[in-house]
């Protein structure tokens, strides 16, 4: 009788958010005209040329580049916590798998329209498809960041069968046609012994197969500097750099969209100061990793200060992009990591306000390894107006660089109006276990 | 018992589904033998005697053919997209195109750069050919660097491409298709010799140039969105000319020809030399040969220069080694 009484609340206070209230109205508001204002910067652009970007023939990889970096690395986390954290047995991880795997599909679906904003001809994307060379690191991006996205659709979705089923059961005030997708996601769902043979299997396969696949987005992206002589990017540790670096940042947007779901959606109860504990943990652990990658891919050829390398390094460490670095690495991943080491700061207010300065840290961090290399070209830039010597962003390209990080915050909310962000059934299981 | 009658159902089964199976493979077999003799027969229809013509090989050979089996060489027109593609992309057989640049002969003259920017119908910042003023450290003196694409045998770039849009030719050309590239700007960060420059607006003649049909050799008309850069002049190799910058230097810095044929001929004197001596008297280099690029480009080293290095041009050569604090 208590059971049946516990499990209603539980059922109650995780379908609880899925309305439209008139917070989410006024938030998706300010979301859908902010980007419908990025939209009509794209639109200048798409009519005058990348012209109205900072861009240069020196400096022409810029903001949009560093961007969708950015969002290919903040998707990996889906991989780290709905699958490492699971398989290795980590139980405390459940609870935010859904939020990790929302994140992930948000990231990494947006992450291929921000690649097409970076195109001279966007409408010959087909091209890509109909005369690819597999030599280009891009057509390995292509496919693994597809493939990716697919697994993780997957991934999101085969937990989320059960949950249907109680969504079309329980959430009988909704409008009829989300009712009836609901019913039609939930595949039959009955929770027979077979069903759920054939779900736990299936999710098992996918979670180690999107293991290699999510390894793969971020190594594949780190090539496409990687496979350059460039100065700054002519390195054999951009693979494992750019990995470790996701975390980094993926653990950051986690970390706040648990902080946000809890307060707007009261879910005290289920994500809890522990949850909060054992993620700053993990921030540590994954920035320590990427600290010691850092010093590796900036101590090793600052040590030699090799004639081109110096030109890049000078300019990073006392140069023109010194406060940026600096404050990238201080406050972006040194200062975090101490605080983190303190119990009282693996509180849920204090590590909201950590993580996000990690994670604007985590984007200007691919605005430096971007930007500078292409200001230090090998040859001297000579008879060219001075602004394709220093990349300065415009507006405009500012715009369109916000647009793609609006609609993930778009997909973001509106996902968590439609379905649980917090898996049911699992919720309900675990705590039928833990009462036995 | 009823396990047993089943077992000879089942092999009762696959003994009709494998006579079948021949049944059909025989029909198949004769259906296509027919076809053939019926094609034969049609075949020597066809060769109706005293139907021949007289034709003119390439080799200026007169032979005599049967009629039926000459066909007609569709004629292409020099204004003919799809052929000038292809043209662009087979290049001129047997030729390894090479260019040597004097820079002990370099007065920063520029005719160089305004000749091809008039051809190519560049605007004043786009550089398919650019003299650097350059310095390699503090102690070591100034020079006057002409710097065009350096066609490289292992182009960084075209390795890059993800659709194929630019490419190299058997004739050692690097070429790009302005009507296919995308604008992802990964060839621009490939090269280390930023010798790509991209269409970032509007092409300076574009309105000018609306009707006129793409040639890849000329990269002309530009196109909004799309990167440019130095063709070696393929269009004007291919009437036997001599490519815009070498042709209008005033000074001989450069010399241009066939590595096959071992010989290069300067822009300016129209004196021809043999390249490899003329590599070898002269200590030429390549730019970068750490890279493993292979540059078609040589260099001869600025020694003995015809004109010193101008006062005035000193404070941007110091400003790369600067940069570099060495």
């Amino acid at each position: 009788m208590m059971d049946q009484l516990k499990q209603n609340k539980i059922t109650s206070d995780l379908l609880s958010h899925i309305r439209l209230n008139y917070s989410f109205k006024l938030w998706m508001g300010f979301l859908l005209t902010t980007f419908a204002i990025c939209l009509y910067a794209y639109a200048t652009q798409l009519e005058n040329g990348l012209i109205v970007t900072g861009l240069g023939d020196y400096v022409s990889w810029g903001m949009y580049i560093s961007n969708f970096v950015f969002f290919v690395a903040t998707s990996l986390i889906g991989m780290l916590i709905s699958s490492v954290l699971i398989l290795s047995g980590a139980k405390w991880a459940a609870p935010l798998a859904r939020i990790a795997e929302i994140i992930a599909l948000a990231f990494a679906a947006v992450a291929g329209l921000v690649i097409v904003s970076d195109m001279g001809r966007p409408e010959r994307l087909i091209n890509v498809f109909l005369y690819g060379r597999i030599q280009s690191p891009i057509l390995w991006d292509v496919t693994v960041v597809t493939v990716y996205v697919l697994i993780s659709t997957l991934l999101l979705y085969l937990p989320l069968i059960p949950d249907m089923k109680i969504c079309y059961e329980k959430l009988d005030k909704t409008p009829k046609l989300l009712r009836n997708i609901y019913k039609m996601l939930s595949l039959n769902w009955v929770g027979s012994i077979e069903q759920q043979k054939i779900i736990k299997k299936s999710i098992f396969i996918l979670s180690i197969l999107i293991i290699p696949v999510a390894l793969a987005i971020h190594t594949v992206t780190s090539w496409l500097f990687a496979s350059t002589s460039r100065v700054g990017w002519d390195s054999s540790i951009f693979g494992p750099y750019f990995v470790s670096g996701a975390f980094v940042s993926g653990s950051a947007a986690v970390i706040i969209a648990m902080a946000v779901y809890r307060n707007s959606y009261n879910l005290k109860d289920y994500i809890t100061d522990m949850h909060f504990d054992k993620m700053g943990k993990l921030l540590v652990l994954v920035s320590l990793v990427y600290l010691y990658f850092n010093l590796n891919e900036y101590m090793v050829p600052g040590y030699k200060m090799k004639k081109f390398d110096a030109m890049h390094l000078h300019d990073l460490f006392t140069g023109s992009h010194a406060f940026l670095f600096w404050s990238v690495q201080l406050f972006g991943l040194v200062i975090p990591i101490i605080l983190l080491l303190f119990k009282k700061m693996r509180k849920p207010t204090p590590m909201v306000i950590i993580a996000l300065f990690v994670i604007f840290g985590a984007w200007f961090k691919r605005y430096i390894i971007v930007i500078p290399t292409m200001e230090h070209p090998f040859l001297p830039i000579q008879n060219v107006p001075f602004s394709f010597k220093v990349y300065t962003p415009t507006l405009t390209e500012s715009l369109i660089t916000l647009a793609p990080i609006v609609l993930v915050l778009i997909i973001i909310t509106s996902l968590s109006k439609l379905i649980p962000i917090i898996p049911v059934q699992e919720t309900i299981e675990h705590y039928e276990e833990e009462t036995k | 018992m009823e396990g047993m009658s089943e077992k000879e159902e089942n092999h009762k089964m696959k003994t009709r589904r494998e006579f079948l199976q021949e049944v059909g493979i025989i029909g198949v077999g004769t259906v296509l033998a027919g076809t053939a003799i019926l094609a034969g027969i049609n075949y020597d229809k066809k060769k109706t005697p005293g139907a021949r013509v007289k034709v003119l090989t390439a080799e200026n050979e007169l032979l005599e053919i049967d009629k039926n089996d000459a066909t007609k060489v569709k004629k292409f027109k020099a204004d003919d997209l799809t052929f000038l593609q292809k043209q662009a992309r087979e290049g001129i057989s047997g030729k390894r195109w090479v260019m040597v640049v004097d820079l002990s002969k370099c007065k920063n003259a520029r005719k160089c750069m305004s000749a091809c920017q008039d051809a190519h119908r560049l605007r004043p910042e786009q550089h398919h050919i650019n003299v650097l003023k350059m310095q390699e450290s503090k102690s070591t003196p100034p020079f006057y660097m002409a710097k065009p694409c350096q066609h490289c045998d292992n182009p960084p770039c075209v390795a890059v491409c993800p659709v194929d849009a630019t490419y190299k030719r058997p004739d050692g050309i690097v070429l790009i298709d302005n009507e296919r590239c995308i604008g992802c700007r990964f060839c621009i960060a490939a090269c280390p010799y930023s010798a790509r420059v991209f269409n970032w607006t509007e092409p300076l003649h574009a309105e000018e140039d609306k009707d006129v049909v793409y040639n890849a050799e000329l990269n002309v008309p530009q196109k909004k969105g799309t990167v440019s850069k130095c063709c070696f002049s393929a269009d004007m190799l291919r009437e036997g000319k001599m490519p815009y910058c070498v042709s209008a230097c005033p000074n001989g810095v450069y010399y241009f020809g066939d590595e096959n044929e071992d010989a290069v001929t300067n822009g300016t004197t129209k004196e021809t030399v043999r390249f490899k001596k003329l590599l070898e008297d002269n200590a030429g280099y390549r730019l970068m040969p750490e890279l493993g690029t292979d540059p078609r480009v040589y260099y001869l080293p600025p020694k003995n220069r015809i004109a010193p290095f101008q006062d005035i041009d000193k404070p941007e050569a110091e400003e790369h080694i600067e940069n570099n604090h060495a």
